[in-house]
C-alpha cells in the first residue's frame, strides 16, 4: 500500500539529548579497527584543535537512525519495518562530534515515493549541540520492499 | 584543522592509497554492540536465509565506516571531511569461517572545489562486486 504523500515536510519534535562519550567513541573506532589517536586520545585531538577526542564520521548514525524511529515507528504513517533496507546513506558535516557533546536530533519527512510496488522515504535528520550550534545533517533513504505476490 | 594533505599538491586523478579491510562474525557483533544495531541478519545465519540472504552480511553502515578510512587516513585529520554519502548496492556477505569477507576499497581525486576542498569518490568492492555505489566524500584540506 503506497504510503500517505501528505507526511512529506513533516517534522518531530527534538530528541531528548544523546550524551557523547568518550569511551562510547573509543568503542566505536575499536569496532572499525581505526587506531587513529584523535579519536582515543584527548592529547591528540587538542594538537588537531579540538577541545576533545572526535568520533569517527559515521558515529553519529547510531544517535540519527534511533531519532528517525520516531518517523519509521509512527503507526500513522504505516511503514512495514520489517521489510525496510537502508539504500543510501549522506552525511554533511558543519564540525566533527566530539566527547562531551549533548545531540538532539529533528527528523523530518523530505520525501515518500512508491517505486515498483516498494516504499522509499528520505528522511532528514538535523542534529545540533546543546547551544545550539549545527553539528551534522544526515539524511537517511529507506526501502520498504514489496511483498511478494501471494 | 589539520589536514596533512595540501590542496596545492593534488590534481584531480589523484589516487589515494588504497586499503582492505577484513570482516569476520566476530567484527560484526563488535560493531554490533558499539553501533546498536543488533539486526540478527548481521549475526544469525538462520535469520539471514529465512529472509532470502545468501548468509550473514556486514552491517551497511559497517562498511561505510571502512570505506571512508582510505580518506581519514590520507587527510590525517577525521574532521576534515566535510561531506560524506553512499548507496548501499549490493551486501558484504561474511562467511563463518576463519576469514570472513574483506571489503576493498579505492579512492581518487574527482573534482578540486573552492576554499581548499576536494571531491573524493570511492570504489568499494567485496567478492569481486561493488558494494557502495555513488561513494563520494568532500575534505577540506591544508
Amino acid at each position: 500500500m503506497a504510503l500517505d504523500q501528505s507526511f512529506v515536510g513533516r517534522s518531530y519534535p527534538p530528541t531528548d539529548p544523546y550524551e557523547v562519550g568518550r569511551e562510547k567513541i573509543r568503542e566505536f573506532a575499536a569496532a572499525v579497527g581505526d587506531t587513529n589517536p584523535v579519536y582515543s586520545d584527548p592529547e591528540a585531538a587538542k594538537s588537531y584543535g579540538y577541545p576533545d577526542v572526535i568520533a569517527p564520521p559515521t558515529f553519529v548514525f547510531a544517535i540519527t537512525f534511533k531519532a528517525a524511529g520516531q518517523v519509521v515507528e509512527d503507526p500513522q504513517l504505516g511503514l512495514d519495518y520489517s521489510r525496510v533496507v537502508h539504500g543510501d546513506q549522506k552525511f554533511a558535516y558543519s564540525r566533527p562530534v566530539r566527547a562531551g557533546d549533548r545531540l538532539s536530533v529533528v527528523s523530518t519527512i523530505e520525501s515518500v515515493k512508491s517505486l515498483a510496488g516498494n516504499d522509499v522515504i528520505d528522511i532528514r535528520g538535523e542534529v545540533h549541540d546543546e547551544t545550539g550550534e549545527h553539528v551534522v545533517t544526515a539524511w537517511t533513504k529507506l526501502v520498504s520492499r514489496a511483498p511478494e505476490e501471494a | 584543522m589539520a589536514a596533512q594533505i595540501q590542496y596545492a599538491e593534488v590534481e584531480v586523478g589523484t589516487e589515494l592509497p588504497a586499503a582492505s579491510f577484513p570482516v569476520t562474525r566476530a567484527t560484526l557483533v563488535q560493531y554490533a554492540g558499539a553501533s546498536g544495531d543488533f539486526n540478527p541478519i548481521h549475526w544469525n545465519e538462520k535469520f539471514a536465509k529465512e529472509v532470502g540472504l545468501p548468509d550473514v552480511i556486514a552491517h551497511g553502515m559497517f562498511t561505510m565506516a571502512e570505506a571512508i578510512r582510505v580518506v581519514t587516513d590520507w587527510v590525517g585529520d577525521p574532521g576534515a571531511v566535510v561531506e560524506y554519502g553512499v548507496r548501499f548496492t549490493r551486501p558484504v556477505v561474511v562467511p563463518n569461517d576463519d576469514q570472513g569477507g574483506l571489503i576493498e576499497v579505492t579512492a581518487k581525486v574527482a573534482a578540486k572545489l573552492d576554499d581548499n576542498r576536494v571531491r573524493v569518490d570511492l570504489t568499494a568492492m567485496s567478492a569481486g562486486q561493488k558494494v557502495l555505489g555513488m561513494s563520494r566524500a568532500v575534505v577540506e584540506l591544508a
